[in-house]
């Protein structure tokens, strides 16, 4: 679709479902991500917002910026309201008391009320199957409370709680691998995206909904307050995560890796990292074991997808074995 | 004509729910309240009851479930006890700040540490203030009835609040007791269906849980406590109405023997009935003794509780927690404080017992209420008396 680029932003729905108003900073790459998956959702959508900076930017009362049904109860426990939801739906369709159409459950949480607080109701509702939609909203910190540490803050970066000092680089770990994680899950989809990749993104989104069972969507949401960055790289930013291979975009459907962005000539990681504060006290020493644990990761990326391809073809001909078989 | 029969109080209470129709149920096992969820999963199994048994993975998990099952419009129930409904703590409020009608039993246990999996209130007193109508019962029966009451109240859109039936942990959930379970058609006229006014629904967007900056935020809790505060009066009409359809009456506090009663001693839960045998025993000794048994602990039954004692000299109050280092048992110091400002009260004599399934005789019972009037007479050095402690 990158392909029909003036084409194709002409079918993107009108309809603002995020709508403007809100208080999110200026440059903000997670409310750009929501507005955009917004545009993916159809009306029969439900959203589950975790606390963080997409509910408290667009719910004030007695203000909204959701056209949609929407709930925000705690941090912790989005997936585990989204199970209630999805279950109150089923259940009151069958019996006639609920909404006659199909409706979609979607929860939405950042890093923090994802991978760290969340991940255990996160890993309990994926597990038990249910028929919803996570999407992540990574801007790699607890940038709503003040720029803390998250088990997704990438190793280097200084934050207000891995500051970076005599004896520290900053974020002391490496960047945990939430995807993954969704993947060991057995679930039926799993991607990532960034919203400087508008139609991949949107793409994305549309056929995670398609799916019946749980899907998980990791989206790289660049925050110019939290990384120290001017707010108007944001696009670029994003664009640079993906060009360095510091945020491979693919997709992971029925447990097989497809990658959906290749990048054989990786630009430095340098590239990204000169742009924001928060790496700003990296060594030439630190850039290189960043560069190179960068460049291992996404080698073992490419690996997966080309198995990935592999057992694809040999279904395709077993598939096409069977075919003869049964003519 | 509903038939009487022996069986389980944690079997007959997951039955009542069976007869509400609910549609969700999610619930994470936990001793002594396994058996409910365990029988209620059964049902759902079977096909008797048409519901979604949400298998969640915590507490936490299941009243946040519960959040959204009820937000969405659902009949939703859950069950839980001691560290489970610690660990629910912070979902509690958002229940009821939310107004969400979910129904939950509480089989009533002791905290840790040292692990105790027996029972007491302790768990009871740590969520007193969560905003939840909490009604104890003290048999199988009341157990049945107030599990049915306990939707029609939640759900009422006058009230629109969470509710907790407290029953004691092993001392009634593990009990097998003669009940008369209603008939289907009966409960289904009594309980209409669930109709919550804004449910999460495409067809009407509503935004759920909009965070509330210090200009609104009073109010908003102000409008939630008047809200619990008006629910008692629809309370009392809904066990009225209960007893014009099943013969069976409730009341906020209740009286044995207590009218011209010198001595009262006030109990809570399924220890009421053995305080019950020693005021009898006590009668026979010639003590002017009688009774009075908290049923609603919230929203508090005020005017109720200073009628029942404005005429004893002395009141005994058994609390089965500890508030550690405060003034004595949680429900003693309450009353202490409800009865401050009246010109004619009672003398109060705390006790605290029957801590992590400790069980209280009715020989003990009859102890701690002539303790009780020597204290009344005599005075104590003590905040409150523990009763039973061997040191």
């Amino acid at each position: 679709m990158e392909k029909y680029t003036v084409y194709a932003p002409r079918l993107i729905p009108k309809k603002e479902k995020f709508a403007p108003g809100h208080r999110a900073c200026i440059g903000c790459g997670e409310a750009l991500a929501v507005r955009l998956a917004c545009k993916a959702f159809n009306e029969n959508t439900v959203v589950v917002n975790a606390t963080g900076c997409m509910e408290i930017v667009a719910s004030q009362l007695p203000y909204t910026s959701w056209r949609l049904p929407w709930i925000h109860t705690l941090f912790e426990n989005t997936a585990a309201v989204a199970s209630g939801v999805e279950a109150a739906l089923k259940v009151m369709k069958r019996k006639g008391t609920g909404p006659k159409a199909a409706v979609k459950v979607i929860a939405i949480a950042g890093d923090g009320g994802t991978s760290d607080i969340g991940l255990q109701a996160l890993s309990g509702a994926l597990e038990r199957g249910h028929n919803f939609l996570y999407i992540c909203f990574d801007n790699e910190a607890y940038m709503n409370t003040g720029i803390q540490r998250s088990s997704a803050t990438p190793f280097g970066a200084a934050t207000t709680t891995s500051p970076a000092g005599k004896a520290s680089i900053g974020q002391f770990s490496w960047k945990k691998n939430m995807p993954a994680i969704a993947v060991a899950h057995d679930i039926p989809y799993v991607a990532t995206a960034c919203p400087s990749y508008p139609f991949d993104m949107m793409n994305k989104v549309a056929k995670a909904i398609a799916v019946n069972g749980p899907a998980y969507l990791h989206v790289l949401s660049v925050c110019p307050t939290g990384w120290r960055c001017p707010g108007d790289i944001t696009v670029r930013l994003g664009r640079l995560a993906v060009e360095t291979g510091i945020f491979p975009l693919y997709e992971v459907e029925n447990g097989e890796y497809k990658m959906s962005v290749e990048t054989p000539h990786q630009r430095p990681v340098q590239d990204y990292f000169k742009l924001q504060g928060r790496f700003r006290h990296l060594s030439e020493a630190d850039v290189i074991l960043i560069q190179e644990r960068v460049k291992r990761e996404y080698e073992k990326l490419v690996e997966k997808a080309k198995n990935g391809r592999k057992s694809e073809r040999a279904k395709t001909e077993s598939r096409a074995n069977t075919d003869q078989v049964s003519a | 004509m509903a038939k009487r029969k022996g069986i389980e109080v944690s079997i007959a209470l997951s039955d009542a729910v069976k007869l509400t129709n609910a549609d969700v149920i999610a619930a994470y096992p936990i001793t002594p309240q396994t058996h409910i969820v365990e029988h209620l999963a059964e049902l759902v199994a079977n096909g008797e009851l048409d519901a979604a048994f949400i298998p969640v993975e915590s507490e936490h998990s299941a009243m946040s479930a519960c959040l959204g099952s009820s937000a969405t419009g659902a009949r939703t129930f859950t069950a839980t006890a001691g560290q489970g409904l610690e660990l629910m703590h912070e979902v509690l409020y958002v229940a009821s700040s939310m107004r969400l009608p979910i129904v939950m039993a509480v089989a009533n246990r002791a905290l840790s540490g040292p692990l105790s999996v027996w029972g007491d209130h302790s768990d009871v007193m740590a969520v007193r203030d969560t905003g939840w109508i909490q009604i104890f019962v003290e048999n199988g029966q009341e157990a049945i009835d107030h599990t049915i009451c306990a939707f029609r109240i939640a759900e009422d859109n006058r009230v629109l609040l969470p509710v907790m039936v407290h029953l004691d942990g092993f001392h009634l959930t593990h009990m097998i007791e003669p009940v008369t379970l209603p008939e289907e058609e009966d409960v289904s006229r009594f309980l209409p269906p669930n109709r919550y006014p804004l449910p999460l629904d495409p067809v009407k967007p509503v935004a759920m849980g909009d965070f509330a900056p210090p200009v609104i935020y009073t109010e908003a809790k102000w409008a939630q406590e008047i809200n619990l505060r008006n629910s008692k009066s629809i309370i009392l009409e809904v066990w009225r109405e209960f007893e014009k359809a099943f013969g069976r009456k409730y009341l906020p506090v209740e009286h044995y023997r207590s009218e011209d009663a010198k001595t009262l001693i006030m109990t809570m839960g399924s220890f009421s009935e053995t305080a019950s045998l020693a005021v009898d025993s006590l009668r026979q000794k010639g003590e002017s003794v009688g009774q009075i048994k908290l049923r609603l602990w919230r929203p508090f039954p005020f005017k109720e509780l200073r009628d029942a004692v404005k005429n004893a000299d002395t009141l005994v109050i058994l609390d089965r927690a500890l508030s550690y280092g405060g003034p004595g048992g949680p429900v003693c110091t309450e009353i202490r404080a409800a009865l401050y400002n009246e010109a004619k009260k009672p003398k109060i004599v705390s006790f605290v017992g029957g801590m992590g399934g400790r069980d209280i005789s009715v020989a003990g019972f009859e102890q701690i209420i002539t303790q009780g009037m020597e204290i009344a007479r005599k005075g104590s050095p003590n905040e409150y008396e523990i009763f039973g402690v061997r040191e």
